[in-house]
């Protein structure tokens, strides 16, 4: 088989089971089966890819701090081990196996939809990445747009799950997640203007067309993309409430946060959706600014484009269990103070220097203009934040 | 297919519209909240019906993700206990009545002049294009777009000056 058509397998096999099965259905079905068996295999890589990353982030966490992780539970029943890669097996049968606790005094009806209106969205949001030559489940016009209405819904999810629980460990954690979530919406949202500018479309298939041809195609290869990208990269940590920005279930001070009240199935579920919400943030990351499906060079072009896509994820993921294995907790002011005086100043000025950079001759002119353009004013707001009140140096304050 | 979408959609819209001023099994504002929440995703779902996507994608993202968010904290903050206890006024009923009665007028008179079964002709596609290029052309919407923009802008500059304790 060729290359081609190795990459375009799994396309070839849905129509090939939609031309088996026309006969056999009725018309105004087929549209149905059609988006059936796009969405299957989302639902069945992704799950798996998170089962994984949980054994994943727990041994790369346990190498960074010099202990081996789970290492012992293989397939159950048998003796075969398999690294420890089969503990996600077991912990998803104790996840369902366990008892629900439901707080007597919590509004029933809310707290039992909020864990599911945290995971449809965020599985929504999946419809428009590509994730391949030809497989975005739903090329929309409007496709960025679309992700981002879908991933501000978790935000009531959040809201839902704190608020019904009556407890206030809660609604503290919701409290906070809702504030750190709406304040780096903003520069998330910004930071993807730069692009849309760029490409001239709101569709993820037509921007990963944009960026074909080489790594040195990809937008984070620009002096302003880079920017863009390092601050959507801070932005997607925080929405996901990834370590160093994961206050709102910072176990040390206030239990688990908005999830306290969950237990068994519907914890896992919370679980599920913070990590499928990370991965949906990183595709949209990758389709953006690192060329989403493409190969870095057009000689690796003969690898199909999916392997493409799963293996930048695999990136991100570990670059997100890195940070998280790297870096302490912010407090509140710094978190707000980052977000507020820092990035979304930082993300607008990409957004100009998009459109310097549009608007000049290429050359080396350009790109010490656009350069200067971020450098100057990174290194005067970084300044401005280290230097600021509650920002720098921690002062101690004794009782007298 | 369509149709029944349509109907579903309109539907949803009308009852969680209903449910969001008057819940007969609860008065808790948190609860009109969400269902407010499910008003608007429903309206986002006649319009994609529409085939305005932008427009769906940035209903839900304005009001069901930013606005609402904001509602709920402000409801979060406030005493619940007095707002379920408090009784529906008679003035509150006549005027709610009154403007209710005003809008259906409005709406009926709109709809006998466009004709009713003709239809309206679509002036713009609902995609982001041309969306895009009616608010910003001269001569289309470009100065309501702009004064609407000031607007908001003076509207943030404004709250940053009324939150701040101790001017320098």
């Amino acid at each position: 088989m060729s290359a081609e058509a190795i990459d375009q397998i799994f396309i070839t096999l849905k129509h090939a089971i939609l031309g088996w099965l026309a006969p056999y259905l009725p018309d105004w079905l087929m549209p149905i089966v059609s988006a059936v068996l796009s969405i299957t295999p989302i639902l069945m890589v992704f799950p798996l890819v998170f089962a994984l990353t949980t054994v994943v982030e727990r041994k790369v966490l346990g190498r960074i701090q010099n202990r081996p992780g789970p290492n012992r539970v293989g397939i159950p029943l048998t003796n075969i081990r398999l690294a420890g890669f089969g503990q996600f097996i077991a912990d998803g049968i104790k996840a369902l196996i366990k008892e629900d606790v439901v707080p007597r005094n919590a509004d029933k009806v809310v707290h039992f939809l909020a864990p599911i209106a945290l995971v449809i969205p965020v599985l929504l949001a999946y419809s428009v990445l590509p994730i391949g030559k030809n497989m975005t489940a739903l090329d929309l016009d409007s496709g960025v747009l679309f992700f981002f209405a879908v991933g501000s819904a978790t935000e009531l999810s959040v809201f839902m799950a704190g608020w019904s629980s009556r407890n206030k460990y809660a609604l503290l954690g919701a409290m906070r997640a809702i504030a750190q979530m709406v304040s780096y919406e903003l520069p998330l949202v910004l930071s993807t203007v730069g692009v849309i500018m760029m490409t001239g479309t709101l569709s993820t298939a037509k921007i990963v067309d944009a960026q074909a041809g080489g790594f040195w195609h990809w937008h984070a290869a620009t002096p302003w993309g880079f920017a863009a990208f390092f601050l959507f990269l801070i932005a997607a940590t925080a929405e996901a409430n990834r370590t160093p920005f994961d206050l709102p279930e910072a176990e040390s001070e206030i239990i688990a946060g908005y999830f306290t009240e969950y237990s068994g199935f519907k914890f896992a579920l919370f679980f599920l959706g913070e990590y499928l919400g990370l991965f949906a943030m990183s595709g949209l990351g990758i389709t953006l600014f690192l060329g989403g499906w493409h190969a870095p060079l057009p000689a690796l072009e003969v690898v199909p484009s999916w392997i493409w896509f799963f293996l930048k994820l695999g990136v991100f993921i570990l670059f997100f269990i890195w940070l998280r294995g790297t870096f302490p907790r912010l407090r509140m002011d710094q978190l707000m103070n980052l977000a507020w005086k820092f990035m979304v100043p930082l993300t607008l000025i990409t957004i100009v220097a998009a459109g310097v950079w549009r608007f000049m001759d290429p050359g080396a002119t350009r790109c010490l203009t656009v350069t200067a353009m971020i450098v100057v004013p990174y290194l005067l707001l970084s300044n401005a934040l280290y230097t600021a009140r509650g920002v720098g140096k921690r002062t101690y304050r004794y009782a007298e | 297919m369509q149709d029944i979408l349509f109907y579903l959609f309109a539907a949803l819209t009308l009852l969680c519209g209903f449910l969001v001023v008057a819940n007969p099994f609860s008065r808790n504002p948190v609860t009109s909240a969400m269902f407010l929440v499910l008003t608007i995703v429903s309206m986002a779902g006649l319009f994609v019906l529409l085939h305005a996507f932008f427009l769906a994608a940035v209903q839900i993202l304005v009001y069901a993700g930013a606005v609402m968010v904001l509602f709920l904290f402000v409801i979060m903050l406030l005493d619940l206990k007095e707002e379920q206890r408090r009784r529906y006024k008679l003035y509150g009923a006549v005027l709610g009545l009154a403007s209710v009665a005003g809008l259906g007028w409005l709406l009926v008179k709109t709809l006998w002049q466009s004709g009713v079964g003709a239809g309206l002709q679509p002036g713009y596609v609902g995609d982001t294009k041309s969306l895009g290029m009616a608010l910003f052309s001269r001569g289309e919407f470009l100065l309501p777009f702009e004064i609407v923009s000031l607007l908001l802008l003076v509207a943030m500059v404004g709250v940053i000056l009324l939150s701040k304790k101790d001017l320098k």
